[in-house]
């Protein structure tokens, strides 16, 4: 059947397709919905785990019980599960195992734009590049054939404009695959150097199988230009979604080389098409990779001296680069605009975010913020400006006990660490060990608003429910703190502004690690009922803007005076209790 | 034909997903090739959110780019100007007269811009625009603001009616969809 599906919907019908049935990941933007997808299918058992690490290596788990089993992730993702992915290298599978990482070139929702192929390259495992929805579903299916052929986990890399990009894909049966039996094979799979040794040589012979396989598979293809086409023959190797883009900007008046598996790279069907053009492009993405593998064969090649390293490509990105080697005429956009200047919108807390709160009691007793990765590095952003750090998942609570050890007392007194609940399962627990061990007077604040915010409301392991919403394990962070060796450990409703003064000034003055845990769920929970939005009287209104400090989407100043959208509002009363004449007052929601 | 270009903007939360599935749908059931490009995570916090959907005999990129979109359909008035670049010449424009402060107007940093249609039309674009949210109150609900662009966009396009209402039979569930018809209707003759 013909459906037009979202890339990731897409991977997990090849999930579906290739008889997974183990799934287990944490979410990131651009990999979530792919496991989100994979829920819905009954025969595939699938779980949130608490890191990527954890998922790999359930995966793992699953594989050497004989199922064909998936992980998956974004690339920052993909540095906390690079430890079992370089040893699984050497180990191989039982099951198939199948990893998607999902890439982020525009960033546009990360914090930083690695290249995922070179995990793929380090590690030896490898890695397939689908280029649209279609090319996702029989990709996934391929990878699980490989797997198991080659006896090797392989990596199917998304990108943001694959993943979330709709495109029509053919649908078609399960595939019946029976469990396969465990056997117990410990130069296998017990990785001591002695054993290790030895399945060493096994990686390389695989990756030159892998690599004769890439010369001639269908997963690389070669499509030469036009016959008609006339002048100079250029020919562009690429992958992933520039194909797309290749294709949009030049039609057929290039010959392409389609590289559908980008590690291991071919050597000789490079170098045929290389000897068939008069002028070769790498177009990639991020970092030169296909290029430097180019350059290693002795080709001649126009790659990153011409295309930027940084950001996203797209169709005019090409034409404005490479049109003076293509057609030999420069490319100029014509676009019309507006004289006024733009107002940005960038992206902010929803008005009655549990953690606007807790952040303007942080800017109003001028602490240093040391931030995590969700929401509320939204934090950052004027007028608030209540952080100083956003590193990576995790790093707040480990940086504050470095922040704080070496600045003494004069840190200790003023510094915090912020980091959501899920990020806290994720990797903040490790860092919160060595407060407690190492002992640095440090306060971390867990931001827990019952879920996993940012990536769109996934559950986790404080919430007591799992992927399906049904009962789960709930882990207690009061008494996880507790057992940790934290004797200070208290609750503060984000909403009561006085509450998070009391406890944020007290936490700081006192000599001894601390947790402050905010607790009140996100806003945007379908289960959360709200109060009825707030009015300003204004009569009353004297317009001092002291409302203004809180940054909420939902008040403005209307001719000097402060104005609520009640569409937005949904009267958490932060406002309310900032103002100094009583202008807030409630109204019933109209319908 | 060569491929079209229709992109759908707006502020993040105010259902322009909904839209894209709509027309995806129906260009899919009239048999072209289609891509939909949409944006998920941080940007959908409130943030300018775009979807980029493309349609013709053999779609390429997913991606719209300046100067290409024949129609531009946007939720919001400022979102609108902000995305016209992207727009052909002689494109079209079809906006909710709406207005949402964005952040650096609401802490007064910068004025929301005023005149906005007529400085649209001044570049050359052609501009429709409509108080979507009035008539989607009217067909009974203010969510039904997507639905109502969409009877609107419904002018630029060369496809049955039926078309439209089969799409909207197999995305709308049925208990909202005599009032997503309504808003259809009123978009449509506005």
């Amino acid at each position: 059947m013909k459906e037009l599906m979202l890339g990731n919907k897409a991977f997990a019908r090849g999930l579906y397709e290739a008889g997974c049935s183990f799934v287990s990941s944490y979410p990131g933007t651009p990999s979530t919905e792919v496991t989100e997808e994979a829920v819905k299918y009954d025969e595939i058992y699938c779980e949130w785990a608490p890191n990527e690490k954890v998922a790999m290596e359930a995966a793992f788990g699953a594989s050497l019980a004989g199922v064909r089993s998936y992980c998956g992730m974004k690339h920052v993702g993909l540095n906390v599960a690079a430890d079992p992915l370089y040893t699984m290298s050497y180990t191989g599978v039982n099951g198939g195992i199948v990893i998607c990482v999902a890439d982020d070139a525009g960033m546009h929702s990360s914090q930083n734009e690695q290249d995922s192929r070179h995990h793929a390259i380090a590690s030896k495992v490898p890695m397939l590049e689908p280029s649209d929805s279609g090319e996702t579903l029989s990709f996934v299916k391929l990878a699980y054939d490989l797997s198991e052929e080659y006896d090797t986990p392989v990596i199917v890399k998304m990108c943001t404009r694959v993943a979330h990009s709709q495109s029509v894909v053919e649908t078609s049966d399960r595939a019946q695959i029976a469990r396969k039996p465990y056997e117990k094979n410990i130069p296998k799979n017990v990785m001591m150097p002695g054993n290790a040794i030895k399945r060493h040589p096994f990686v390389e012979e695989r990756t030159a199988k892998l690599r004769d396989l890439a010369e001639t598979a269908s997963f690389n293809r070669v499509e030469m230009r036009d016959a008609s086409a006339s002048g100079k023959h250029v020919g562009i190797i690429t992958c992933s979604t520039t194909y797309q883009y290749v294709r949009e900007a030049f039609g057929n008046n290039v010959s392409v080389l389609k590289l559908g598996m980008v590690n291991p790279l071919p050597v000789n069907l490079i170098k045929d098409f290389a000897a068939k053009v008069d002028t070769l492009i790498v177009a990639e993405e991020l970092d030169p990779i296909i290029e430097n593998h180019c350059r290693a064969l002795g080709l001649d090649v126009i790659g990153k001296d011409v295309l930027p390293i940084c950001g996203e490509f797209s169709q005019n990105l090409l034409k404005k680069y490479l049109s003076p080697i293509v057609t030999g005429e420069e490319y100029s956009e014509d676009v019309t605009a507006v004289n006024d200047q733009i107002p940005m919108r960038p992206p902010v807390m929803c008005a009655g975010c549990p953690h606007r709160g807790l952040f303007y009691t942080l800017s109003k007793n001028k602490c240093t913020v040391l931030g995590d990765i969700g929401c509320y590095t939204l934090g950052a952003v004027a007028p608030l400006a209540a952080m100083d750090m956003t590193l990576c998942m995790g790093a707040s609570v480990s940086a504050i006990h470095g922040f704080n050890k070496a600045g003494g007392g004069e840190n200790e007194g003023k510094t915090v660490a912020v980091i959501g609940d899920s990020t806290f399962m994720h990797s903040g627990m490790t860092g919160l060990a060595n407060i407690a061990y190492n002992q640095s007077d440090s306060t971390v604040i867990i931001l827990d608003n019952s879920i996993t915010g940012m990536t769109g409301h996934q559950q986790n392991p404080t919430t007591g429910l799992n992927i399906k919403g049904d009962p789960a394990g709930k882990i207690d962070l009061e008494a996880l703190c507790r057992s940790m060796g934290f004797e200070r450990v208290r609750v503060v409703d984000p909403y009561d502004l006085k509450a998070c003064d009391e406890a944020v000034k007290e936490e700081l003055a006192v000599k001894a690690p601390s947790v402050i845990i905010s607790r009140r769920p996100c806003a945007l929970l379908k289960n959360v009922k709200h109060n009825p939005p707030l009015r300003v009287n204004r009569d009353k209104c004297v317009g001092c803007k002291s409302c203004m400090k809180i940054g909420c989407p939902a008040i403005s100043m209307k001719d000097g005076k402060a104005h609520i959208d009640n569409t937005l509002c949904v009267g958490c009363g932060i406002c309310e209790q900032l103002c100094p004449v009583g202008a807030f007052e409630s109204c019933q929601k109209e319908d | 034909m060569s491929t079209k270009n229709v992109m759908i903007v707006g502020v993040g939360g105010q259902g322009s997903l909904l839209a894209s599935k709509l027309l995806g749908r129906l260009l899919l059931d009239e048999g072209y090739d289609v891509k939909v490009s949409e944006v998920h995570g941080m940007s959908q916090r409130g943030g300018s959110v775009v979807t980029y959907v493309r349609y013709g005999e053999h779609v390429y990129s997913p991606v719209i780019d300046k100067g290409e979109a024949d129609v531009i359909v946007s939720f919001e008035l400022l979102e609108a100007a902000r995305w016209l670049p992207f727009l052909k010449k002689d494109g079209q424009i079809v906006t909710n007269i709406q207005q949402i402060d964005p952040m650096p107007v609401i802490t007064g940093a910068m004025e929301y811009p005023t005149e906005l249609v007529d400085k649209m039309k001044a570049t050359g674009a052609k501009v429709d625009a409509l108080d979507c949210l009035a008539l989607a109150e009217e067909a009974g609900s203010a969510k039904a603001v997507n639905i109502v662009l969409m009877g609107r966009l419904s002018h630029y396009f060369d496809m049955p009616e039926e078309a439209w209402m089969k799409a909207m039979e197999a995305i709308v569930p049925a208990k909202f969809l005599e009032m997503n018809k309504k808003a259809f209707e009123l978009g449509k003759n506005a």
